[in-house]
C-alpha cells in the first residue's frame, strides 16, 4: 500500500494497455504466462467481457521505461489470441478503479469517517460497532487520497479490482 | 479416404487423417499410445503419407524439426498423451527457439476425465504454451476442422514455429455429419505483415547509400524466406560483406568473395571485425542474439545506424536499438529495397575486411595428428561441398559451421537458439526424409549422438541412409573447454568413456558393435590417413553408417569472444598448443 501513496498514486513510466482478446479458455494464462516468462511486472490486470460476447477486454496497467514498455506491446501483439492491444497512457482517457476498504470505527470516529466518505464521494456499504467498509470508485488520485485518509484510523482489509480504462471522447477501442 | 463428398459423416480420427492429406504432408512421425489409438487405427489406412514410427517422441519432434527445416514444409507428429506429448516439449521449444514449422498433435484423455488426474493425463496446452507459437485443446468435434486448419495456417505464416493441437479421445470418436475440411483460413487476431512499409525501406535505402562502412548480418528469417538471390544482388551491387548467424549459414553462399562467415562468439575475426568497424548494419532476419552480440553496451561501438529487417516486430529492438525498423518478409522488402539502390563501391572498406579475412583464416593444426576439424574439411571436400549438414550441438555444431561451406539456404540444420543435444541424428533422418536424394549428413559428438541414439532403430528399419560422423573427443568437448579456460582446468563431469586402473580408459560404447546390433554399418578411424576411405565408404553405403572418429581430446574451437565480452576480447587461439599456426 505504502508504494501505491507515492507520487499523488501514478508512478513514474506506468502505463495502461488495453487489449482486446478472443473470449476464449485459456488467454488469460497466455498473457500472464508471457508476462511472467519475459520477467515484466503487472501492477494490475482486469479482464471482462465486451459488447460483443466473442471479445474480451483487459486492462492491463504496467511499468518500465520506454523499450519495456514497447517490447510488452510487442509480446502482447504476437500473442495468436490478441486482436489489439493500445497504450492509452499517450492519449487523453478516463480510468477508474473500485475499492472496497474497511476501516475501524467506533463512536468516536465513524462521524468523521462518514465526512470524509462523503467528501470522497465515496459510500458506505456496511457498518458495525467496531467497523465501517466503504466503497471508493475513482481514479488512482482520488484511490490514494481517501485511503491517505482512512490509515490513521487503522485500515482493516482492503480489496481493488484493478483499473479499467478508455478514450475520452468519440474516439473507441475497436476490433 | 480423401472423398469428402462421398461420406456423410466422419469421425475425429478420420478428420485428422484427411486433413492431413490435404495440407499435402508427405511424412508424419510419431508414437502412438492408448489416447491416440483412434487416429492410429485410421493412420494406415491412407496412401497418401508415410507414417515413420521413431524410438522416442523426441526424436519425433526433432524429426519433423529437420524435416521442416531442410524443405520448407511443414513437419508433422502425432503422439499419444501424458508422457508422449511431454517428451515432445524439448523438441517443441527447440523448434520455437529456432522458428522451425511443425504442427504437433497430441492424444488427450476424454474431455469428461480431463482435470481429474486420469491415466496418461497432462496439462498439455499449459504445458507446452511456452514452448509454442500457439496450441488448441479440441473439446469439440465441430471445431476439429478448422483447428487443423488454423494449426498448419499459424505453424508456417509469419515467423513460423511450433503449434500443438490437443485431441481428446471422444473427440477423435465422436462423428461429424457433413464434414468439409475449409479451404480458406481467416484468424482476426492474427495477421501477420508480408510487405515492408515502403518509406521505411526508401530511407534504408538512403542510410546504405550514404553507409561508409555497411555489412550486412544474415539470420534464420533469411533462410525461411528464401532471399538468396537478393541477398547476392544486395551485397555485390552496394559493395557490402556478409557475415551469418549460426542459423543464417548458406543464406549467402558461403564461397562468395564477399562473404565473412559466422560471426559472434565462435565467429571468424574478420565477421566479427567488421561487425566491430562498421557503421550500418543491415539485419536481415536475424534476432541480436547474445552468442552475436556479446556485451551489448560494447557491440558494434562504431555503428551510426541499425537497418533491422524482420516479419516478427518483437525481434526489433529487442537487445539492439534500431534505427530504421522494417517489419516484412525478408525477401519480400529486399526486392523493394534493390528498386531504390544505385550501386556502389567501397574500395577502402571492403579491402580492409578481405586483407584480414586472407590473413587470419579459420585454422587448425597439420601435424599428422586426427584433428576434428580435418574430419569436417575432408568431409566438404568429398561431398563436393553439397551435402546437408545436420550439426549436434558442442565443438562438433561450432567446427561443422566453420569448416564445412554452405552455398544454399536450408543445407545446414541446428538447433541453435535451444542449444538441444541430441538434435542432430533424429533432425537428419527427418532431412533425408525431405530430401531423399541428397546426401544428409549428421556431425554430432560422442555425448550429443547418445541423447537419440534410440533412433538408429528408425534409421535402420525405414531404410534412411542418413551418414553420421560422431567426432569422438571422449569428453563433453565444449564444456570441457570452458573448464579449461574458465574453471581453471577442472573437468568436472565431463568425461564420457571408461577409465582403466593403468590410467588408459575404453571408449564406450564401442558404436560399431552398436551399429551391428541395430543393422547399420558402423567404421572407427583412428589414423589421419583413414579419413577419406571411411567416409567414402560411407557416403557409397545405401543405409544408415555410422563413423566413429577417434579424434584429439583437448582440441578447442577458436576463435572465441567469452560469454558477455566484447570484440575486444577475442581469444584468437594462437597460444594454444593444440590449435597450431602449421
Amino acid at each position: 500500500m505504502a508504494d501505491l501513496q507515492s507520487k499523488n498514486g501514478l508512478r513514474e513510466h506506468e502505463h495502461v494497455i488495453s487489449v482486446l482478446v478472443e473470449n476464449r479458455a485459456g488467454v488469460l494464462a497466455r498473457i500472464s504466462g508471457m508476462f511472467s516468462a519475459r520477467g515484466f511486472n503487472i501492477d494490475s490486470l482486469t479482464v471482462g467481457e465486451t459488447a460483443d460476447p466473442t471479445v474480451s477486454r483487459m486492462t492491463i496497467t504496467a511499468r518500465g521505461d520506454d523499450s519495456i514498455i514497447e517490447q510488452i506491446i510487442k509480446q502482447l501483439r504476437k500473442l495468436i489470441d490478441v486482436i489489439r492491444v493500445v497504450d492509452l497512457s499517450h492519449k487523453d482517457h478516463v480510468d477508474r478503479e473500485l475499492v472496497l476498504v474497511k476501516v475501524k470505527a467506533d463512536k468516536k470516529t465513524r462521524g468523521e469517517i462518514v465526512q470524509i466518505t462523503e467528501i470522497f464521494r465515496a459510500k458506505t456499504v456496511d457498518v458495525s460497532h467496531e467497523e465501517m467498509t466503504i466503497e471508493v470508485v475513482g481514479d488512482q488520485n482520488k484511490i490514494s487520497a481517501i485511503l491517505d485518509m482512512f490509515r490513521p484510523f487503522g485500515i482493516l482489509e482492503v480489496a481493488r479490482t484493478g483499473r479499467v480504462a478508455m478514450f475520452r471522447g468519440a474516439e473507441t477501442l475497436k476490433l | 479416404m480423401g472423398k469428402s463428398s462421398a461420406k456423410p459423416s466422419y469421425t475425429g480420427a478420420e478428420i485428422v487423417v484427411d486433413a492431413l492429406e490435404r495440407e499435402g504432408v508427405e511424412v508424419v512421425f510419431g508414437y502412438p499410445g492408448g489416447a491416440i489409438l483412434d487416429v492410429f487405427d485410421k493412420l494406415n489406412q491412407t496412401k497418401k503419407f508415410r507414417f515413420v514410427l521413431t524410438r522416442h517422441e523426441q526424436g519425433a519432434g526433432h524429426a519433423a524439426d529437420g524435416y521442416a527445416r531442410s524443405s520448407g514444409k511443414v513437419g508433422v507428429v502425432i503422439v499419444t498423451s501424458g508422457p508422449g506429448a511431454t517428451n515432445t516439449v524439448t523438441a517443441l521449444a527447440t523448434a520455437h527457439m529456432d522458428s522451425a514449422p511443425i504442427v504437433v498433435i497430441t492424444g488427450q484423455v476424454a474431455t469428461a476425465a480431463i482435470g481429474n488426474d486420469a491415466f496418461q493425463e497432462a496439462d498439455v496446452v499449459g504445458i507446452t504454451r511456452p514452448v509454442t507459437k500457439h496450441n488448441f485443446l479440441v473439446k469439440r468435434i465441430e471445431d476439429l476442422p478448422v483447428t487443423l486448419k488454423q494449426a498448419f495456417y499459424i505453424a508456417r505464416s509469419g515467423r513460423p514455429g511450433p503449434v500443438v493441437v490437443d485431441l481428446p479421445k471422444d473427440v477423435q470418436k465422436a462423428a461429424l455429419p457433413g464434414y468439409q475440411y475449409p479451404d480458406t483460413v481467416e484468424i482476426r487476431s492474427y495477421k501477420p505483415v508480408r510487405e515492408g512499409n515502403i518509406a521505411q525501406i526508401k530511407k534504408a535505402a538512403a542510410a546504405i547509400q550514404r553507409a561508409k562502412r555497411p555489412v550486412l548480418y544474415v539470420g534464420q528469417g533469411a533462410v525461411s524466406s528464401e532471399c538468396q538471390k537478393e541477398l547476392v544482388e544486395l551485397a555485390e551491387r552496394c559493395d557490402i560483406p556478409v557475415t551469418t548467424t549460426l542459423l543464417g549459414l548458406g543464406a549467402f553462399p558461403e564461397t562468395h568473395d564477399l562473404a565473412l562467415h559466422m560471426l559472434g562468439m565462435h565467429g571468424t575475426e574478420y565477421a566479427n571485425f567488421a561487425m566491430h568497424e562498421t557503421d550500418l548494419i543491415i539485419a536481415v532476419g536475424a534476432r541480436f542474439d547474445d552468442r552475436v552480440t556479446g556485451a551489448l553496451d560494447r557491440f558494434a561501438p562504431r555503428r551510426e545506424g541499425v537497418i533491422h529487417i524482420d516479419i516478427d516486430p518483437s525481434s526489433i529492438s529487442k537487445s539492439i536499438e534500431a534505427t530504421i525498423p522494417v517489419v516484412g518478409d525478408c525477401r519480400s522488402v529486399l526486392r523493394e529495397l534493390l528498386k531504390h539502390l544505385k550501386p556502389a563501391k567501397r574500395p577502402e572498406w571492403v579491402k580492409q575486411v578481405l586483407d584480414l579475412k586472407a590473413a587470419r583464416p579459420l585454422r587448425f593444426a597439420n601435424d599428422g595428428k586426427l584433428h576434428p576439424q580435418y574430419v569436417i574439411d575432408r568431409l566438404y571436400h568429398l561431398t563436393k561441398g553439397e551435402a546437408i549438414i545436420v550439426a549436434d550441438v558442442g565443438q562438433n555444431q561450432m567446427w561443422s559451421a566453420h569448416y564445412y561451406h554452405y552455398t544454399r539456404p536450408r543445407q545446414f540444420l541446428s538447433s541453435g537458439g535451444l542449444g538441444t543435444m541430441g538434435y542432430g541424428f533424429p533432425a537428419a533422418i527427418g532431412a533425408q526424409l525431405a530430401n531423399p536424394d541428397q546426401t544428409v549428413v549428421c556431425i554430432a559428438g560422442d555425448g550429443g549422438i547418445q541423447m537419440n541414439i534410440q533412433e538408429m532403430a528408425t534409421a535402420s528399419i525405414e531404410n534412411v541412409p542418413v551418414k553420421v560422423m560422431i567426432l569422438n573427443n571422449s569428453y563433453l568437448g565444449m564444456v570441457r573447454q570452458w573448464q579449461q579456460h574458465f574453471y581453471k582446468r577442472n573437468y568436472s563431469g565431463v568425461f564420457l568413456h571408461r577409465r582403466l586402473p593403468d590410467g588408459g580408459f575404453e571408449y564406450v560404447p564401442d558404436f560399431v558393435k552398436l551399429c551391428e546390433a541395430y543393422g547399420t554399418l558402423g567404421i572407427c578411424v583412428t589414423k589421419r590417413e583413414d579419413v577419406d576411405e571411411a567416409i567414402r565408404t560411407a557416403l557409397r553405403t545405401p543405409k544408415c553408417v555410422f563413423v566413429d572418429f577417434h579424434v584429439e581430446q583437448e582440441e578447442n574451437v577458436w576463435p572465441m569472444i567469452p560469454a558477455g565480452q566484447s570484440f575486444k576480447e577475442i581469444m584468437t587461439g594462437d597460444e594454444d598448443p593444440q590449435h597450431g599456426l602449421a
